[in-house]
């Protein structure tokens, strides 16, 4: 337990400011956001991750957005369980023909009015697996997309910033 | 002597021929008949060798049926046997009897391509769904893969468990985490598990269909795709293939900067694996830990190779970045914090009674049913398997690299952790020896189209385990097939038996301890 304490000591807080690539728009959306979610969503934006096909590079930088590093938390915002407590759904694809179905159940099952976001190369535009048998390509040609997050992967701090701009914009 | 090649040689008698497409030349491939496909796979158990894979290929553009490969593997030596089966005449004898893999590559082949398995004891589709049109073999050359396939009425029936108290829960495909979609069935009385079924392939693709229409060269780039964790791992081992088939030289500067990523990906890997399996222990503190020294790893791998998983950075022929002495002392410095800090969690990790308690005993796959269903990787590793191509198949630099493999044998939650934490240390430790080593010159050469009808054959160990690719080109030179076989292909078995008897509480963190890769296995 001791060094359990130590450890958390010795590693202090190391929530970053965002890396300046993004810093300078992010603390001016950041700012603006945490006014947004504030008002809009009393201080929480709820979202869940719907992988809808992806290699699961995507999946991982979600994931990073979540560690002590960026901390998306501070800004109010944390990843639910189940659709039903979503106020956005963060939709990694290319949608395959197999998830098709649950991605529209997923869908249907978060209460309205929601966000949809479509993070990734392949869930903006299907990315290098394109359109063929097994893959239906992007993410708005089965569900209705508010915002997109381009890169294969985003980096955390471009998932994050692009979550804050899709809010703010509404 | 090689011991496979001599188990074989009497069953085989005078009926064979020997593929000599295939490359690169140390690994030898016989074409046999279809009766002595079957006859193989004893001769092969006999001898105490592994499936490593097995695929079929529609070789109606050179005239032929489809080709129906086994490759086996006995320590360091790999076998491919190879039947045909003509267009009007589409099956094969079932491996089943003699090797559990062949159970899941068998129905793949048959869902996929449209040859069956003759005796084998299940044949319901797998990755294909019910719901698609019985005769769509997205495998074959005739199939066109550029239209959406209508939906058809079916069902997918379940094992199913019946008695007093028992009852069924079903999971996903969407789970409740940041995770990848498969579904789960589990039969349970009680807390404990009777039986689980994994029903997989949502995240169908395509892929292998896919590189039938790229460019060899472009083809690297959706390798590394196949699994987003494991971007250097697959995009290697499809370059590996291609290179021994046109015979390039890749420049053993790049090979050493391969090998450097391969090791870079690991411990990223190998990190975030650990925490996320104290934190599926409820044990959050190593979660933010671990991710945080990932994320130091990760910003490394930015600021030196321009991508935090340095993705496509692997090209055929070689490598797209280098690194300088600035890079190097970079590296080491980091490297140098994240072990001084890794250690001291180690600690924690080990001194820790509650999470001891969980992860001992937990999740037990025991060494002899690793063995049947042919594991790789840590999850071999962890049950008393020593398997690992970096030393038993050791392509360059780990020819000129020691590389120490943890083993250990009791199989549960705990020693899939510990082999983490050994091969973080390990990797470690070959990433400075590459670093002192790493040997001057080109980065990367011209690596060319490979002849028709030519097939080369990779095995590279990625993270989670043994990747196998095999390509083969086609009469116009294009790629005609390009088979890749994620660990999870196999491992994925070992998750079945493993969490028998357990509770169900204690699935998530049987499962996150093997990790493995859905995108991976329904490619």
């Amino acid at each position: 337990m001791i060094r359990i304490l130590k450890q958390i000591i010795r590693t202090g807080i190391v929530t970053e400011e965002l890396p300046p690539e993004v810093d300078a728009e992010i603390t001016e959306t950041g700012a603006k956001l945490e006014e947004a979610i504030k008002k809009r969503f009393r201080r929480s934006l709820t979202i869940r991750q719907v992988d809808a096909g992806s290699c699961n590079g995507c999946e991982l930088e979600i994931h990073a957005i979540n560690n002590p590093i960026y901390n998306c938390e501070r800004f109010g915002i944390h990843f639910t369980a189940s659709p039903r407590f979503a106020d956005m759904l963060l939709v990694t694809g290319p949608v395959t023909r197999n998830m098709e179905i649950a991605l529209h159940r997923t869908y249907n099952s978060t209460p309205s009015p929601k966000f949809v976001v479509a993070v990734g190369d392949c869930g903006c535009s299907g990315g290098i697996f394109g359109e063929s048998y097994a893959s239906i390509g992007s993410v708005d040609k089965v569900i209705p997309v508010d915002a997109y997050i381009p890169g294969c992967p985003p980096t955390p701090a471009a998932i994050l910033n692009g979550i804050l701009k899709a809010v703010g914009e509404r | 002597m090689s011991v496979l090649i001599d188990a074989i040689t009497p069953v085989l008698g005078s009926d064979f021929r020997r593929d000599e497409g295939l490359h690169p030349s140390s690994i030898v491939s016989y074409i046999v008949s279809r009766e002595k496909f079957a006859e193989a796979s004893k001769a092969m158990k006999k001898a105490h060798a592994l499936l490593a894979a097995e695929w079929a290929a529609d070789e109606t553009l050179f005239g032929r049926g489809f080709g129906i490969y086994a490759c086996y593997r006995w320590g360091a030596e790999y076998l491919i046997i190879k039947t045909e089966a003509p267009l009007d005449d589409a099956n094969f004898p079932s491996l089943t009897k003699n090797f559990l893999p062949a159970y899941r590559f068998e129905r793949q082949i048959h869902s996929l391509m449209g040859v069956t398995p003759a005796g084998h004891p299940d044949l319901r589709p797998w990755i294909k769904f019910e719901d698609w049109p019985e005769d769509a073999w997205p495998l074959r050359k005739s199939f066109d893969a550029s239209k959406p396939m209508p939906r058809v009425f079916g069902e997918y029936k379940f094992v199913r468990a019946e008695g007093e108290g028992v009852y069924e829960i079903p999971v996903g495909p969407v789970h409740a985490g940041i995770i990848e979609p498969g579904h789960f069935r589990f039969q349970a009385v009680g807390e404990d598990i009777l039986n689980l079924e994994e029903r997989l392939g949502y995240v169908h693709k395509g892929i292998e269909k896919r590189f039938e229409s790229l460019s060899w060269h472009e083809g690297s780039r959706l390798a590394g795709r196949v699994s987003g964790d494991t971007t250097i791992a697959h995009s290697l081992a499809y370059c590996m293939a291609l290179e021994t088939m046109t015979g390039c030289k890749v420049p053993e500067r790049a090979q050493w900067l391969r090998a450097l990523f391969l090791e870079r990906e690991r411990i990223a890997n190998h990190l975030g694996d650990l925490g996320a399996i104290c934190n599926d222990a409820a044990f959050a503190f190593m979660l933010y830990q671990m991710s945080r020294l990932r994320e130091i790893m990760l910003r490394t791998n930015h600021k030196l190779f321009g991508h935090r998983f340095m993705m496509d950075r692997i090209i055929p022929g070689g490598v797209t970045v280098d690194i300088d002495s600035e890079g190097k002392e970079l590296i080491l410095e980091e490297l140098r914090k994240l072990l001084k800090e890794f250690n001291k969690l180690v600690i924690i990790y080990d001194e820790n009674s509650s999470l001891e308690d969980r992860v001992r005993d937990t999740g037990i796959l025991i060494p002899d049913k690793a063995r049947d269903i042919c594991a790789v990787g840590i999850v071999a590793r962890a049950s008393g398997l020593n398997l690992d191509c970096r030393t038993q198949n050791p392509f360059p630099p780990y020819d000129r690299v020691e590389v120490n493999v943890p083993v250990l044998i009791s199989g549960d939650v705990h020693a899939r952790a510990w082999v983490r934490v050994e091969e973080v240390r390990e990797s470690i430790r070959i990433i400075r020896r590459i670093l002192e080593t790493l040997p001057s010159g080109g980065i990367s050469a011209e690596c060319g189209i490979p002849s028709p009808d030519a097939s080369g054959f990779s095995a590279v160990e990625g993270w989670r385990g043994e990747i196998i690719y095999w390509l083969q080109a086609g009469p116009d030179g294009g790629i005609n097939r390009c088979m890749a076989r994620d660990p999870s292909s196999v491992n994925w078995l070992g998750l079945e038996q493993a969490v028998l008897g357990n509770i169900v509480p204690d699935f998530p963190l049987c499962n996150k301890s093997f990790n493995q890769s859905y995108s991976g296995h329904d490619l």
